[in-house]
């Protein structure tokens, strides 16, 4: 059924097809770096340095010790402003994310205590992570401060209980450690579904479909001529993305690298097979590049579990996700680069890919007919 | 000549519009990502698992237990028995955390000395797992505060009243759909401008088209008008949705927001127009589409906000269309929006629209010639 040499000479045509065109360089190994560093340095979820505003109406020595104390701490810039009115507007127009009241009876009410607000925080809700960030971390800094002040005064008030928190495989819980091993995957995918849409589609557009179609290839020499040299493509750019990863990122590797290998061989099997199937089907590449996106890279970003927990979405959704391979890609990578090789995991992850590139790969083969309409 | 701009449009629009799988393809992705993202997108920590070795067994620690398992974040408790079933327990991935329970942990309370709470977390996923511990400890703050009440102890100092404003909630939806209207409508725009040049070029129908008494600029505006036309009709179906079916409220001004997706749209059909100026095939012009929106959309402050990222970042994000546009879709639908507020977005939005719209006239007006 397989003839090597005609094999050998469509896996030729196709990688002079590869690399004559620049674009595709351009995705294979520029686009993945800055992708890679985008997803690593800019999404940070570990806020720092949020823009926080201060309204400060009394003048007494502990509302001035209080707005030292958020001033001295990293996670805000402190950004004082004269009225209300003001420092409103502000954050309707997103320059600061924060405000913290400080008004004329913070003292009184400090020193009454009994669990009355002296302190008023309002955040700009349309960001709610940052929000949440900043209500919990005034809200620590104030019960902080004010356990130091009381202590100052000779009054004890020591937590009845201390809670110790250990990260394991990132003790610094540092996000690009993660984010980066997802973001792989996301870009993996892009090499591997979102090229590959194109092919098929491209030589039914330019009608070179049917001249192949007239010569003796067999469905299997075909479908392998186009998935064989895109194969090479993708691990050669997952090389690439491990080692920017490594070397130039400093996000620690701690698995086997067989292992790494085999994940993404099973990887790209399934996301070659969907693009391949898209292309097959969509016969214009237009169509099959849109429906790359939509059933390729949306999916990757949004469902994959790389930022987005998996575990926080509804049912339907949970059970969406076991359809998307970079799902368990997503999963084995981020194991890999923290936690070392635990089969336990992966082993399952592996079943999955295999089981969607069967699914991918099939459906191709069965919507690839050699006779014309 | 107002006539013939008027027929070239209408004939974009067929050509666009004409292929029945071109049509479901506009159409039925917007839908199931509207359905679906708004869910997905989501930072907030529900159902996870947390694991649980009690080695104390007393009542306060059995409380603390049960407490966790009431809570909307942590779907099930999973107790485990030894520091092996632990550790094997996270290293699957079963648990997004586990919390260790020492022996003398009611003892200590009792006594009056500091009891120690041991929390591990999955530093694969640091970024749930933290924002899970934070729910453990509120938990556990909670029991600590019932306790002294009970035991008729002064009952602390003085609190923070906090409000979230424009979302009381901290809906995630809220800052999702907004920013859904912006990434969706990138994708519909940009891909019709700057495929469709490369195919009139692949099936050399561009040639014809520039031997026709037609000037780039009626080129530009036949292929630019219909990609406008599909982002404001797709950002109009995702903000009526939003209203509609996920109960958004809409508080801006509807002139600005309809302001804001024109200008937008404006700028994505001249970053359209240009990379199609600039690649011979369709191949080219869908990787020179993906090349910018990928990053556009990282840097657009939707996952993480602009200000956390590294100068360098921020100054590309400066540029980015679309951290403008956010801004005034999250502030006409939740930031009572009118025209003094947006105006300081809607300019750069049209100057990058001159700006890419001017290039591609440039570059289409050489080719020309």
């Amino acid at each position: 059924m397989i003839k090597a040499t005609r094999l050998w000479a469509l896996c030729r045509k196709e990688s002079y097809q590869i690399v004559r065109d620049p674009s595709s360089i351009l995705v294979a190994f520029i686009l993945p770096v800055i992708l890679l560093f985008v997803m690593g340095y800019a999404i940070n979820l570990d806020a720092s340095r949020m823009r926080l505003g201060l309204l400060r109406e009394d003048n007494g020595a502990a509302a001035t010790r209080f707005e030292a104390t958020l001033r001295g701490s990293t996670a805000f810039e402190v950004l004082p402003g004269p009225s209300r009115a003001l420092l409103l507007d502000r954050m309707a127009r997103g320059q600061i994310r924060g405000l913290v009241v400080l008004r004329q009876d913070f003292s009184e009410r400090l020193a009454e205590g009994r669990g009355r607000a002296a302190v008023q925080v309002l955040t700009d809700g349309s960001e709610p992570n940052t929000a949440a960030f900043i209500g919990n971390y005034v809200q620590g800094a104030f019960e902080g401060w004010q356990a130091e002040e009381l202590r100052n005064r000779g009054l004890s008030a020591a937590p009845a209980v201390d809670v110790r928190m250990r990260a394991w495989f990132n003790p610094s819980t540092v996000s690009r450690n993660f984010l980066v091993p997802g973001s792989i995957a996301v870009v993996m995918t892009i090499i591997g579904a979102l090229l590959t849409s194109l092919v098929v589609a491209r030589e039914w557009e330019r009608g070179t479909m049917e001249a192949l179609l007239a010569t003796p290839v067999t469905r299997t020499e075909l479908l392998l001529s186009k998935i064989l040299p895109y194969y090479a493509l993708g691990m050669t750019a997952m090389l690439v993305c491990l080692g920017v990863a490594v070397f130039l990122m400093d996000v620690p590797f701690r698995g086997s690298l067989a292992a790494l290998l085999g994940q993404s061989t099973l990887f790209l099997g399934s996301a070659l097979g969907l693009g391949l199937f898209l292309s097959t089907i969509m016969r214009s590449q237009f169509n099959a590049a849109m429906a790359a996106l939509t059933a390729g890279f949306l999916p990757a970003l949004m469902l994959s579990g790389f930022v987005f927990e998996i575990a926080s979405m509804p049912l339907p959704l949970r059970l969406l996700t076991r359809v998307i391979p970079a799902r368990y890609f997503a999963s084995s990578l981020q194991s890999l680069f923290q936690a070392g090789t635990p089969w336990s995991l992966l082993g399952p992850n592996a079943l999955g890919l295999a089981l969607l590139m069967v699914l991918w790969l099939g459906l191709t083969a069965l919507n690839t007919r050699r006779t014309l309409d | 000549m107002f006539q013939r701009l008027l027929r070239l449009i209408l004939k974009e629009l067929q050509v666009t519009l004409g292929d029945k799988k071109a049509r479901l393809l506009l159409i039925v992705p917007v839908m199931m990502q509207t359905l679906i993202f708004p869910f997905a997108a989501t930072l907030e920590v529900r159902h996870a698992v947390i694991a649980v070795l009690d080695a104390d067994g007393s009542a306060a620690s059995t409380d603390l237990v049960q407490r966790l398992g009431r809570t909307e974040a942590f779907d099930r408790v999973v107790p485990v028995h030894d520091d092996a079933a632990l550790e094997a327990v996270l290293d699957r991935q079963e648990a997004l955390l586990a919390l260790r329970i020492p022996p003398d942990y009611a003892r200590a309370r009792l006594q009056g000395r500091i009891a120690t709470l041991q929390v591990l977390l999955d530093g694969r996923r640091s970024n749930s797992a933290q924002i899970a511990s934070g729910y453990l400890t509120q938990i556990l703050q909670d029991q600590i505060q019932e306790a002294r009440q009970k035991s008729g102890a002064p009952s602390g100092g003085a609190t923070v009243a906090l409000r979230h404003l424009y979302n009381p909630n901290l809906a995630f939806t809220w800052h999702v759909l907004p920013s859904l209207v912006a990434i969706i409508t990138t994708i519909g725009c940009l891909m019709v401008t700057a495929l469709s040049v490369a195919r009139e070029r692949e099936e050399g129908t561009f040639d014809q088209l520039l031997v026709s008494p037609l000037t780039p600029g009626y080129l530009m505006a036949g292929k630019a008008v219909p990609g406008v036309l599909i982002a404001v009709f797709q950002g109009s179906f995702i903000a009526l949705a939003a209203v509609f079916g996920y109960g958004l409220p809409f508080t801006g001004s509807i002139p600005v927001f309809l302001a804001g997706i024109l200008a937008y749209g404006l700028a994505l059909a001249g970053i359209g127009l240009f990379i199609s100026s600039v690649s011979a095939t369709q191949q080219q012009a869908f990787l020179g589409v993906f090349a910018f929106m990928a990053p556009a959309v990282m840097l657009s402050g939707y996952v993480a906000p602009i200000e956390n990222m590294p100068v360098f970042f921020q100054g590309v994000a400066r540029v980015n269309p679309l951290s403008y546009f956010i801004p005034i879709l999250k502030g006409t639908f939740l930031k009572h929006y009118g025209w003094p507020q947006a105006l300081p977005l809607l300019w750069p939005l049209l100057a990058i629209a001159v700006g890419t719209l001017g290039t591609a006239w440039a570059v289409f007006r050489r080719q020309g010639a």
